[in-house]
């Protein structure tokens, strides 16, 4: 049994960290990465000005937010996904590759739930942030920009940290529309190999193990930090469960 | 391709019945799974405060396990893994009892039952430690303390984070596609594939989701608000 594992990394390491790559489309964990990390960076502004448009005084702008965000919420990201799979070539007209329609479904789909991590984050502030940097002559923008985001986003680095990794695991339903990520470099591999499904995906398994668990740890000590930070210099000694902060995430 | 049009779904009997079972099949996967994420995040709980030192690493990796790797891998490796590996006599059993199925309700149920657990003990740890020693001050047992002041505090704690996940767990029930159990957006491929009406068949798919979604939500939030000590005092 162990004797299988090995000789399965041994003969399709290649494989699994990036597809075929110099022959075929760039794959496997080389192209989780790539696609998780563009998510998140799009998803990011995406979230902000989303979390914004939910808080707006304007009624045009919250609304089609406040329903985006409640549809997301409550349609799994599967559905979301035939729908892009579905849309975005019919609107475009274009060949569209999986991997950019997989790439625009993530970033609505976390970028919703970002958003209600970023709003959650504004609304912690107060409304005293925002009255104090008015009254020192700031603009809505400038408030926004220079007062109330960087205590918010601050405070929101964690929950970006696990934001990112469960895109890393949404990025598996990629294999619906053929992604070449790594489940579909490692069903590729099954394929070839038909008699050992569970070792193959046991490998699977434990890669995605190594990857997240990684960096939730990094989420865990960042949290830790700025829970301390928080806390002040007389209370720096108090461990993070004075002031846990609110993670929301989606899992899968 | 013709324009949108739902009554060519909905008035067709043959997509109806398709669309019946598959919303069927999708509570079935939905309660069986939940039912099961929700005795074993019990046990897991219990094996987490008993005073046995084994229990704690074994439930903390058990819900390592299953909060770091992606459901979809887990699914995959309990249907195209773990099924090859058993006996003949099993695996031909399951293999006429709806196995899909039934490796959907254990892989999504395995994996909820780490964060049902994990909602479950935050919840119970944010209740003082003061509040147990009251308890048995005022004369209560460990049993009875735990009955009548943890829990009641504990369970409502962990109320909002326990909707969030039932609902999520609702929505991943669509994962069990992948190892082809005959669920909601499986019956709305295959409408897909015989209708070609891709948007109609796509819509009413999102619909059923959102509405039975929003519908896990309602209750959520009616049980939390009548867990409301609050509002309860008032009534």
């Amino acid at each position: 049994m162990i004797q299988d594992f090995i000789t399965i990394i041994q003969d399709y390491w290649l494989l699994l960290l990036i597809g075929q790559y110099p022959n075929g489309p760039l794959g496997g964990l080389a192209n989780t990465l790539i696609l998780s990390a563009l998510a998140i960076a799009f998803a990011f502004p995406v979230s902000i000005l989303m979390a914004l448009a939910r808080l707006s005084k304007w009624w045009f702008l919250r609304w089609p937010m406040t329903a985006l965000v409640y549809v997301t919420r409550g349609v799994p990201l599967l559905m979301l996904i035939l729908w892009c799979y579905f849309v975005i070539p019919l609107w475009t007209g274009a060949d569209v590759p999986s991997f950019l329609i997989m790439l625009v479904t993530l970033v609505i789909y976390q970028g919703a739930f970002l958003s209600e991590v970023v709003r959650a984050g504004i609304v912690s502030l107060g409304q005293g942030q925002m009255d104090a940097a008015r009254a020192l002559g700031h603009g809505y923008m400038g408030a926004m920009r220079f007062v109330i985001l960087p205590q918010a986003l601050y405070n929101m680095i964690p929950s970006m940290i696990s934001t990112f990794v469960s895109t890393i695991k949404d990025t598996t339903l990629g294999y619906v529309i053929n992604v070449p990520d790594l489940t579909f470099a490692a069903s590729q591999v099954n394929n070839q190999l038909l008699t050992q499904p569970f070792q193959v995906f046991l490998i699977l398994a434990v890669v995605y193990y190594i990857l997240c668990w990684s960096l939730t740890y990094v989420a865990n000590s960042v949290e830790r930090r700025i829970a301390r930070r928080r806390a002040g210099p007389r209370n720096a000694r108090l461990p993070a469960e004075a002031a846990p902060l609110k993670t929301i995430t989606e899992q899968l | 391709m013709n324009g949108f049009d739902l009554s060519a779904i909905l008035n067709n009997p043959e997509y109806i019945s398709m669309l019946l079972h598959g919303i069927e099949m999708t509570f079935i996967i939905y309660i069986g799974s939940w039912t099961l994420a929700m005795t074993l995040a019990i046990l897991l709980l219990a094996l987490r405060v008993s005073p046995l030192r084994i229990g704690e690493p074994i439930v903390a990796a058990y819900v390592s396990y299953h909060r770091n790797v992606p459901t979809l891998v887990q699914l995959m490796l309990w249907y195209f893994g773990i099924f090859t590996l058993m006996p003949q006599g099993l695996s031909d059993w399951l293999a006429n009892n709806n196995a899909e199925a039934i490796f959907a309700v254990i892989g999504l149920g395995l994996c909820q039952a780490a964060y049902f657990s994990e909602d479950l003990r935050s919840g119970l740890r944010s209740v003082s430690p003061g509040q147990m020693e009251a308890a048995q001050a005022l004369g209560h047992g460990y049993a009875s303390a735990m009955r009548f002041v943890i829990m009641p505090q504990g369970v409502r704690n962990a109320l909002p984070p326990l909707i969030n996940h039932s609902v999520s767990l609702f929505k991943n029930s669509s994962l069990a596609i992948v190892i082809g159990a005959p669920e909601l957006t499986h019956a709305v491929k295959e409408i897909e594939n015989i209708s070609f009406r891709t948007f109609e068949v796509y819509m009413i798919g999102t619909v059923t989701y959102l509405f039975f979604s929003l519908i896990i939500m309602g209750i959520g939030a009616y049980i939390a608000m009548r867990a409301d000590p609050a509002r309860r005092a008032r009534a």
